[in-house]
């Protein structure tokens, strides 16, 4: 099966081997991934603001690239996911937003949220299945992991749909399937520090600390995330607490890819 | 332009109805970033119901808030308080010479980890 992937800058870039990672995985599961043609960046962050329109129109023609190739976006990175999602849901039921990057954008056809945006941890639940992933493990990790969600999958939960968002199950279900033990700890869900790590180096040390402690105190061994900037704060302001790896690294390692 | 035309357009960019708030402190409860918030969420949600927004231009907040929707997620009337600190930070960055970041302060602190979403994020947030 074909779907149509937006890879992001971060993983053009400084996490190139998470790309290369997670195609790779994902034809060993009977998906390829096709990279849409000349996506932009997304902007990282999704504005707010209700006046904003041109920082939001590169998710659109990402979105509407898709529509054309298949109906389905995949994403992999956190941010790109929120930005992209939450573009989305503004097509779908923002008449102003629509009318205005449609006037812009002139396409053959106005966009309006027809897309369906599926991130990588959905696509292996759904469209794979973790039931099938767990018959394509060759190496079982049998160590105990921590999922570390953030925020940018999970909130808004009312439209990002991903999972509860205080109590997600979707990464444990996913280190289930890989052979390992998930870890329930209570700062799973609690924000790394984020972009004011620019800023402010104080606030991402104490919140990535405080996540990896919480994390070791109830015995994991590692933490894996699905965000480059979660996994670059909890790394190099986290105080080395525990190893934090990328979540495709450990399906690589289990599939033996 | 008048205080109440900034006042006006600030609620409007915001995209929340602040009225719509009952004071129960949830937001600013679970703001992850509390300590370092010299003005709480809910205080950003009242103060812009009062037209009080002098205050809010010049907080430091502005500049800590995570964007992490938990305030977003937890209050139960639908306000959006990160939503009314964005619309503050949006009103000070387009103001000529506010940004939050100049762009040759940036390569002193990139270390060769930073990833490429860091700096689109915090340049989205601080600059216009």
């Amino acid at each position: 099966m074909k779907i149509s992937y937006y890879p992001g800058c971060t993983l053009k870039t400084k996490a190139k081997d998470l790309d290369k990672i997670a195609r790779l995985c994902a034809s060993v599961l009977g998906v390829e991934m096709e990279e849409i043609e000349n996506w932009q960046c997304c902007g990282a962050v999704y504005p707010m603001g209700t006046d904003e329109i041109a920082t939001k129109l590169s998710a659109v023609r990402a979105l509407d690239h898709a529509k054309k190739n298949g109906g389905k976006l995949l994403t992999l990175c956190s941010a790109c996911h929120n930005v992209i999602k939450r573009t989305n849901e503004d097509m779908k039921t923002n008449k102003d937003i629509r009318f205005r990057a449609n006037n812009y954008l002139q396409l053959d056809e106005p966009y309006g949220g027809e897309t369906e945006v599926l991130h990588y941890l959905e696509m292996l639940k759904t469209v794979v299945g973790f039931d099938n992933i767990k018959k394509a493990v060759k190496n079982p990790l049998n160590r105990k992991i921590g999922a570390y969600y953030g925020c940018l999958l999970l909130r808004p939960s009312g439209v990002m749909a991903f999972d509860n968002p205080e109590n997600p199950t979707i990464i444990e279900d996913f280190i289930r399937a890989i052979g390992g033990t998930p870890v329930i700890y209570p700062f799973r869900n609690e924000c790394c520090g984020a972009y004011v790590a620019l800023k402010n180096k104080d606030l991402p040390k104490q919140k990535s600390c405080k996540v990896l402690a919480s994390a070791k105190e109830k015995g994991a061994e590692e933490v894996i995330t699905a965000c480059p900037l979660c996994l670059y704060n909890l790394q190099v302001n986290g105080d080395g607490i525990l190893p934090v790896r990328y979540f495709t690294e450990l399906l690589a390692e289990a599939l033996g890819v | 332009m008048t205080k109440e035309e900034r006042i006006e357009n600030i609620k409007r960019i915001s995209g929340t109805d602040v009225r719509k708030c009952m004071k129960c402190g949830k937001c600013s409860g679970r703001c992850p970033a509390f300590k370092d918030m010299d003005i709480k969420p809910h205080q950003f949600v009242t103060m812009l119901g009062k037209g009080e927004i002098d205050k809010l231009l010049e907080s430091k907040a502005i500049w800590n808030c995570l964007s992490c929707m938990a305030c977003v997620e937890r209050c139960p009337r639908g306000v959006a308080p990160a939503a009314v600190v964005e619309a503050i930070r949006d009103t000070v960055v387009r103001m000529q010479g506010k940004n939050g970041i100049k762009a040759e302060e940036i390569p002193p602190i990139v270390d060769e980890l930073i990833p490429q979403q860091l700096l689109v994020s915090a340049y989205r947030k601080y600059n216009k």
